[in-house]
């Protein structure tokens, strides 16, 4: 069963949790990330997700692996959309089932971590001023003075 | 970018192949004929590639599955088909190349482009046999209609004299035989040889898959490339060249066959790569 994924529909949160029901599990950790109405001081429309989906699911397999192998985890699951997405819309979602509570917490909160930095997904924000680019490949290229310090960091993590 | 005329291709094929006694045209080598070679080269650079004909070659069947552009003046020869070209769309520059250069390569195109200067009649090569231009590998920009007009009605007809007379941009040679063509039986049989004994080991179908900020910049999702690059940043360093990626390498990851990979990992034939940019989950 492939624990990471991409879906171009809306994510079922409720079947995801589901699939982390385990008799064994004492607690049960969810992250939901949204899609924001504004980014680095600009006001975003709706956004556009892409990614290269077969080395993006390899390296979100081997992120559930990573985190499972950390902690004491029972089970662990990641879907991620892909297409366009409009304000308030759910972008991805991280589930942990676990013995006890703590390592449901950091095993989710690793995933999430490792998913956005090495994952092969690119996000096109839209503005409400027109524009529109490709985060942490444009605007900092561009020379933008607020883009430049979060994308700088993002770019060594992906080199690690 | 400031606005310059943009580059189309234009591959001349009117030539009188006398000295071969066949049509130039239809020569093949590794079981391709070689206006449809350097049409394809071509096509890999520029968007729009049509072949320079003569109006008594306009049904052909080896020039006619491409688009033509018939001589539109008398006399025939290079600079007729030139001038043809500009005179049919009057604010493009055209990639002119001759269909019998069976060394040229993509590399050899994608230098040529990338040392483009669109304030002179014309971007070339020097000879590396004897210093002077090679106009029929060259980059001929809109303003050179007029002159080459002049020129021809002064009586002249040879395009090397032509740039060699107007200051061209000159590009240096890489490689010595790159543009080296092919005008007789005997030249065509050593070519042959040469051809089938290195283009194996030398030229490489590499498959590129892009996404996001790179399919945009590259204008497509994916493409096929005859390529002399050895590894990744090699690759990575033509296409930069040809599609103005705007990301430095240190700034992307690339991926060979589905896995990420090392930058001077050696290709192989028929490999599939990925330049991966920055990315943004979640």
């Amino acid at each position: 069963m492939m624990r990471f994924r991409f879906t171009a529909s809306a994510i079922d949160t409720e079947s995801a949790r589901r699939e982390l029901l385990d008799g064994g599990a004492g607690g049960y950790v969810s992250f939901e990330g949204w899609v924001r109405d504004h980014n680095e001081g600009l006001a975003v429309r709706r956004l556009e997700y892409e990614a290269f989906v077969d080395l993006a699911v390899k390296e979100g397999e081997r992120i559930l692996a990573e985190a499972m192998r950390r902690s004491p985890v029972r089970r662990a699951m990641c879907v991620h959309r892909v297409g366009g997405l409009a304000i308030g819309d759910l972008a991805v979602w991280v589930g942990v089932s676990a013995v006890h509570r703590g390592e449901a917490f950091d095993a989710c909160r690793y995933i999430i971590d490792e998913v956005k930095h090495r994952v092969p997904i690119w996000k096109k924000e839209h503005y409400v001023n027109g524009d529109s680019g490709w985060v942490n490949c444009e605007r900092c290229a561009a020379g933008s003075n607020h883009a430049r310090a979060p994308a700088r960091s993002l770019a060594h993590r992906a080199h690690d | 970018m400031n606005a310059q005329p943009p580059v189309h291709g234009l591959i001349l094929a009117g030539g009188a192949s006398t000295r071969m006694r066949r049509d130039k045209a239809a020569l093949e080598y590794g079981g391709e004929g070689q206006l449809d070679r350097a049409y394809a080269m071509a096509q890999r650079h520029v968007p729009d590639v049509f072949v320079s004909v003569r109006a008594d070659q306009i049904d052909d069947p080896v020039r006619a599955r491409h688009p033509l552009i018939v001589d539109a003046y008398t006399g025939g020869g290079p600079i007729v088909g030139i001038r043809s070209a500009l005179a049919r769309r009057p604010a493009v520059a055209w990639l002119v190349l001759a269909c019998d250069l069976p060394f040229l390569s993509d590399a050899v195109l994608a230098r040529l482009l990338h040392s483009r200067d669109p304030a002179r009649f014309a971007t070339a090569y020097r000879s590396a046999h004897d210093g002077l231009p090679e106009p029929l590998c060259a980059i001929w920009e809109p303003a050179a209609a007029d002159a080459l007009a002049r020129w021809q009605a002064e009586g002249h007809d040879c395009p090397r004299r032509f740039l060699d007379n107007h200051r061209a941009m000159l590009v240096e040679p890489v490689d010595g035989h790159a543009l080296d063509n092919i005008n007789t039986p005997e030249e065509y049989a050593r070519a042959r040889a040469a051809f089938d004994s290195s283009a194996a080991p030398d030229h490489m179908q590499i498959k590129v898959h892009y996404y996001a900020l790179m399919r945009e910049q590259a204008g497509r999702s994916d493409e096929l490339l005859d390529t002399v690059a050895t590894t990744p940043a090699e690759l990575y360093r033509e296409l930069g060249d040809r599609h103005r990626f705007s990301l430095p390498p240190e700034r992307l990851k690339v991926a060979v066959n589905g896995e990420f990979s090392d930058w001077l990992r050696p290709l192989r034939s028929g490999d599939v790569i990925v330049f991966i940019p920055p990315v943004a989950g979640g």
